[in-house]
């Protein structure tokens, strides 16, 4: 990298924890100073030390480095400007690339990177108005289309024998992943040198996956949730556990205080606490499991089904606008998370006439048919948008939920500023119950961390 | 103690720890910037072989605190010699009160622990606070005075502080979610699965007998092993253990029945176990 003079260094150090601060990551003061010592500490002559420096001095936790990772290459860019020498031709490319590819060489995919978004990554026609793009250069290069090409030269080369044969191809996938990733980088950082990069930083670069909008959230982004359900029910378990040993330690038993003090003469010396009776409270799950926000209910059941053991009874029940219960499902389904919203679909009967949902219908249904799976001890999760596709909400059904329950709580996946508007239902249910906004996985563990019952 | 980051990698090579470029910058930071070293990541990848490594490097003495819930200042700070104490007293009974009672709250009566041992004396020392998840919330509390300032305070005897500071490794699987304060004290390393060819060098140097083709085969098997979502991928420790399997087993080269037979090496679930073996399309096991 070109060695920066030292006050446009302390810029760019600033610049890198605001964009990390736009995006969530807390930075105190005191880090940011840590992270200068550590430049000074490191030199600027190596780009990767750096890297890893300021990543630990200024991160807290594994889940920020995807986004520290994407921000630090804007601020200390591998390069400058356009590579040297002429435009590439694309099969030249592709002919080096697939060498690349063959060796697993890293290096000298991060330079092809930089020329193939240099070569076919740019659109626009004026030098003003101009900028990079790394689908355009994807699209140009097809670097999947490499696989068997690059398998067959490797096969050439090593011969097809040997149980590792049989992984080459996986492992050539993951190459190619990672090329594609390089190239995203590299078209990321041309545009910012245009657009300047706090701007870009601030927007290009994708959110952690704690704070993913779980309505929007792609299929690989739900894996990547997906994998942070375990360690999630486990923090929520020892807090949860941690209450309940808290809560535990009852008020004092009066009588048995007295008759211990026997022994000291009537001087109470050990104050005796009276024993809960310990009870497991009973969670009942509502999920509207229609496609506008299935994303949510599923990682918000699985959640939940990953707590199940701090509860004495889970109860799942799926809607779209007729109610069924779910929970058999989900207890087979724990080793398959994938196909979960499908199996739903295909063996419980969640939808009557029509494929829409309809909140009124379901939550009537529920109340009749499944009058006994709430009782007082029993704390209710309605999961969902409360949009009702303009039919009847059915408050009368969600006054008789709320009498008969402990609790009744609503978590909607709405942003609050949208609720009520066109047939979201939300105020209407809202002054019913308790309705917080859930928007990401964030905002869920910290819901479920203070709603779950003790 | 170390002079740069390739200092670094290559002394704890010297000691048989092969670090990585992050976990070599950090250690570098950690000793030049003075600040305990918070070090995450999955069981079996080497966190605490890392502080066990840096003792070996700096020629320093290892203090060791082993967290586990319920472990209390006492076990971690210090603890009076009670029985030390009562044969004081009854020893010296012509003794007026106020001479006993200043003479047992001494230096003589202290029983220091990990925390009180590492910060007293002049001798280099690694402290490693293990599995700092694993204790209660008030350690943590604990924890924040011995590493913001390297002193611990005795009520009876006053503030002790260290005159040299010990490089601190905490570890950490994340269990449970330390708090934002303890790390705000630390520089964060995550240590994750190590690539490719840091695996194999591992490897070669962990199972000394083994051929580089073999070591090779292992690591990518691993490797694929760790792309598969499985419930718990196999770590460092568990390739090593492979190595050394296949070794004790005469396999010169991997094949089919081989590593049907000795998936259970590198998996700890039997459904991982199966998942593996039907996406390595190995016959039912």
């Amino acid at each position: 990298m070109t060695a920066a003079p030292p006050a446009d260094l302390a810029a760019r150090l600033t610049g890198l924890v605001d964009a990390l601060r736009s995006h969530g990551v807390r930075i105190g003061t005191g880090e940011t100073v840590d992270a200068a010592r550590a430049v000074e500490a490191l030199g600027l002559t190596d780009r990767e030390p750096l890297r890893e420096g300021l990543a630990a001095t200024l991160l807290h936790g594994t889940g920020q480095r995807p986004v520290f990772d994407a921000v630090f290459d804007l601020y200390f860019p591998r390069g400058v400007g356009a590579p040297r020498g002429g435009p590439a031709d694309r099969e030249d490319l592709r002919d080096r690339l697939a060498a690349a590819l063959a060796d697993d060489d890293a290096a000298l995919m991060a330079r092809l990177a930089v020329e193939a978004v240099d070569g076919f990554g740019g659109y626009g026609s004026s030098p003003a108005s101009d900028g990079w793009s790394s689908y355009r250069t994807l699209d140009r290069l097809r670097p999947q289309t490499l696989l068997a090409r690059v398998r067959d030269e490797v096969r050439g080369r090593d011969g097809a024998a040997g149980f590792g044969d049989r992984l080459l191809e996986d492992e050539i996938r993951r190459r190619i992943e990672e090329f594609r990733r390089l190239v995203a980088t590299e078209a990321r950082r041309r545009v910012a040198e245009r657009r300047g990069r706090d701007e870009v930083a601030r927007r290009a670069v994708a959110p952690s996956a704690d704070r993913v909008d779980l309505l929007f959230a792609g299929k690989d982004r739900l894996a990547e949730l997906r994998r942070t359900v375990q360690p999630l029910a486990r923090k929520l378990a020892t807090r949860l556990a941690a209450r309940r040993r808290r809560a535990a330690r009852g008020s004092i038993d009066l009588r048995r205080t007295l008759r211990g003090s026997l022994s000291t003469g009537g001087v109470p010396m050990r104050p005796v606490l009276r024993r809960r009776r310990p009870a497991r409270p009973e969670l009942v799950l509502l999920c509207d499991v229609s496609g506008s926000v299935s994303g949510f209910s599923d990682f918000t059941m699985l959640l939940v089904q990953a707590l199940h053991d701090q509860f004495s009874k889970v109860r799942v029940f799926a809607f779209v606008n007729r109610v069924d219960e779910v929970t058999g499902l989900l207890v087979r389904g724990a080793a398959d998370p994938e196909g979960l919203s499908g199996r739903i679909r295909a063996e419980a009967t969640v939808t009557g006439w029509h494929g829409s949902s309809d909140y009124g219908m379901a939550l009537g249904e529920f109340t009749e048919r499944y009058a006994g799976a709430v009782g007082p001890r029993t704390t209710v999760f309605v999961l969902g948008d409360a949009r009702t596709n303009t039919a009847d909400p059915n408050l009368p059904a969600v006054r008789e939920l709320t009498g008969r329950a402990r609790r009744v709580y609503w978590l909607n996946p709405e942003q609050r500023s949208r609720w009520g508007t066109g047939d979201s239902a939300a105020p209407e249910y809202a002054e019913l119950v308790e309705m917080h906004e859930c928007r990401t996985v964030r905002q869920l563990s910290a819901l479920a961390g203070r709603l779950l019952p003790v | 103690m170390f002079t740069s980051v390739d200092d670094v990698s290559a002394r704890l090579a010297g000691t048989g720890y092969l670090a990585s470029p992050a976990v070599a910058t950090t250690v570098f930071l950690a000793d030049r910037l003075g600040k305990p070293l918070l070090v995450e990541g999955p069981a079996g990848v080497g966190k605490t072989e890392l502080a066990k490594a840096v003792a070996r490097v700096a020629g320093a003495r290892l203090v060791r605190l082993q967290c586990y819930e319920g472990v209390d200042e006492s076990r971690a700070l210090y603890e009076w010699n009670h029985a030390k104490q009562l044969l004081r007293i009854s020893a010296g009974r012509d003794e007026t009160w106020d001479e006993t009672r200043t003479d047992i709250f001494s230096e003589e009566f202290l029983l220091p622990r990990p925390l009180l041992a590492a910060i007293r004396g002049d001798d280099p020392k690694v402290l490693l606070i293990d599995e700092t998840d694993k204790a209660d919330v008030e350690v943590e509390g604990l924890l924040l005075e011995v590493l913001s300032d390297f002193q611990v305070t005795v009520p009876e005897l006053g503030t002790v502080t260290a005159t040299r500071r010990p490089f601190v490794v905490l570890t950490s699987n994340a269990t449970r979610e330390l708090s934002e304060a303890l790390r705000r004290r630390c520089l964060f390393l995550h240590i994750g699965f190590p690539d490719a060819e840091l695996e194999r060098r591992i490897v070669r140097l962990k199972v000394p007998g083994i051929d580089a083709a073999l070591a090779e085969s292992v690591v990518r098997v691993v490797g694929a092993l760790r792309a598969m979502d499985l419930r718990k991928a196999p770590s460092v420790a568990e390739t090593v253990d492979w190595a050394r399997t296949l070794l004790a087993l005469g396999a010169g080269t991997l094949d089919e029945d081989v590593v049907r037979d000795s998936l259970g090496v590198l998996l700890k679930h039997q459904d991982d176990i199966l998942k593996a073996a039907a996406k390595l399309d190995l016959d039912a096991v």
